[in-house]
């Protein structure tokens, strides 16, 4: 193992019993668990320097503000940006793409522009969409998904004609596809669009470089990377955000505001309106540090290997019965697999599987027209991450046996 | 403890293994109306035919979901078949006071709140018969939607039917 025997340890909520079962984390990909480390950081923040940032003189507002632009430099080193200011904190990913297409996109597509985006896209990155199509008439391009669990690339040229902008998430959070961005960023600039990156299943769990990317925008959630819940990062080149209107209007994101109007400030506090979340960036930049100490070439050799194990161990065991989704090559792939079991509904799946003690998502993984390409309306889907290991896998294949007993006809 | 043989007691099985009045009707003169569980993304369609005197002489399910869900609507299917919609109406009351949930409301619009109100009393002679054994699911808080899915889709049938 390429990670800490003992890292479970580093996550004091996976310590406990469900159903007289410790409990098996399979979820991560929906949100994952909290280390110590980051619990202690947002304590210590609200026990030592909690104080509104960016407008007091004392020397505790002082702190407080070190610690929000603290945790956002921290945050751009970790995705090799070229500049702090390029990082703009959000609520969520779904928060970020929101913004691009409020701010970007509603100032620069006018009707009949076209907007490309995939079919194994999350509704964040939808659904936006829809409502711009409602709003201005852009129109809305899907690249299809073939039956392997790839983008299927053969027409991207004729959906890239004349189009504004490609926004493709970096790995499918239901099949766990890795995309191969770096040459979509090019397609796409090469055809005159922008590059915008869903990489809320990437940034987690892979070495991240945006500038290698050649992405434009790129947004993620700190939710599943082992940060709290309630901070999202929007990255975009500097240029971009300058050349954009702010998205909220109010306190923060001014310089000036007069009885006849409003000076927007700098990058990135333009984007950033009213009282931010300092704890959750706090939390964001100690989840940083925690995964850089990992290494993050070592949590993706984790995965991998983790992932090549649970191929192989639930097709053995249930290989009859078992279908798997997505890339069969653990090396394409994140950990984020969805499988169907039988005939067995998803949702009886998960439900037998939780009196184990293994939590798993079912459902349609907010990705409803990607379900429509595998023709079903939910799969059951295990993902994991840094503090699941290979006994993990073995409970789930174990506790899979339990769904024939009741489910067998 | 509570244990997974509550939930998925033999007639559910046996409802979910030979699901009972599936299928569609032609329409019109049946109603048909789809329901979502945006959670979850099961879908039950409920084709429902009612005669001039107001008894449902005909009914069909269709939709593809879990268990739970698919148990249910067969059951419900059976439970309603020959009955008046206000017979129906009744049972949705009981059907979902098993599932402890107590509304005024049972139609689509407002206008019936106050009849949700009187039916409950009424609703209590109504027999639940094989129904009954969905009481485990209330163990089970997030799949009272999976068994009230198919019930809130016949209450908007129920509603188009008495209006059409
Ligand atoms: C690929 C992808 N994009 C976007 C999101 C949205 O993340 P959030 O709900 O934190 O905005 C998710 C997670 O649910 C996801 O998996």
């Amino acid at each position: 193992m390429t990670l800490p025997a003992a890292i479970k340890s580093d996550f004091p909520l996976l310590d406990q019993q469900f159903h007289d079962h410790q409990l098996v984390y399979l979820d991560s990909a929906n949100t994952s668990q909290k280390p110590q480390v980051v619990i202690d950081a947002m304590a210590d923040y609200y026990e030592n320097t909690n104080a509104n940032v960016h407008r007091g003189s004392y020397e505790l507002a002082v702190r407080a503000t070190a610690a929000l632009e603290g945790a956002r430099a921290k945050v751009a080193s970790f995705i090799n940006a070229k500049s702090v200011s390029e990082v703009v904190f959000t609520k969520n990913a779904t928060e970020s793409m929101n913004l691009l297409a409020r701010s970007w996109a509603e100032t620069n597509l006018r009707s009949g522009d076209a907007v490309v985006i995939s079919e194994m896209e999350h509704h964040a990155n939808i659904v936006p969409w829809h409502m711009l199509r409602a709003q201005k008439g852009i129109e809305l391009r899907w690249i299809p998904v073939d039956q392997s669990g790839h983008l299927d690339l053969s027409s991207l040229d004729r959906l890239l004609d004349g189009a504004k902008l490609l926004s493709v998430t970096a790995m499918s959070n239901v099949l766990g596809t890795l995309n191969p961005i770096a040459q979509l960023s090019e397609r796409a600039h090469a055809a005159g669009a922008l590059m915008a990156v869903d990489a809320s299943q990437y940034v987690p769990h892979m070495p991240t470089d945006v500038q290698a990317l050649g992405a434009d925008f790129l947004v993620f959630t700190g939710h599943k990377m082992l940060a709290p819940m309630g901070i999202g990062v929007l990255w975009a080149r500097a240029e971009l955000l300058d050349a954009m209107p702010p998205f909220l209007g109010g306190g923060e994101m001014i310089l000036n505001v007069t009885k006849d109007g409003f000076t927007a400030n700098e990058i990135p506090w333009k984007f950033e309106a009213g009282t931010p979340m300092v704890a959750e960036a706090v939390g964001l930049g100690r989840a940083v540090d925690y995964l850089s100490d990992l290494g993050m070439d070592n949590v993706r050799r984790h995965e991998v290997e983790l992932t090549a194990y649970a191929l192989r161990t639930l097709t053995e065991r249930h290989g009859d019965k078992i279908t798997i989704h997505g890339p069969t090559e653990p090396a394409e792939r994140g950990g984020v697999m969805s499988f169907i079991y039988g005939d067995v509904h998803p949702h009886d799946v998960a439900q037998v599987l939780d009196q184990s003690g293994i939590a798993v998502r079912a459902g349609h993984h907010c990705a409803k027209p990607l379900m429509d390409v595998l023709g079903t309306n939910a799969t059951s889907r295990a993902s994991l991450y840094v503090y699941n290991d290979k006994s993990d896998l073995d409970k789930l294949a174990d506790a899979l046996s339990a769904v024939d007993d009741i489910f067998s006809f | 403890m509570i244990g997974l043989e509550d939930l998925y007691r033999e007639i559910i099985l046996d409802h979910y293994r030979t699901p009972r009045n599936r299928g569609e009707l032609e329409t019109p003169p049946a109603q048909r109306v789809e329901g979502f569980n945006p959670l979850c993304g099961d879908e039950i369609i409920v084709y429902l035919q009612v005669d001039d005197s107001g008894v449902i002489d005909d009914v069909a399910i269709g939709g593809q979901g879990c268990s739970i869900s698919q148990s249910s609507a067969s059951m419900m299917s059976v439970a309603i078949k020959g009955r008046t919609i206000e017979d129906a109406r009744k049972l949705i009351v009981a059907f979902k006071g098993l599932m402890s949930i107590h509304e005024t409301e049972i139609g689509g619009d407002g206008s019936e709140a106050a009849l949700g109100i009187e039916l409950e009393g009424a609703a209590e002679d109504m027999k639940l018969g094989d129904l009954e054994a969905l009481r485990g699911v209330v163990k089970f808080p997030i799949r009272i939607k999976c068994a009230t899915l198919s019930w809130n889709t016949l209450a908007q049938a129920l509603d188009e039917a008495a209006a059409a």
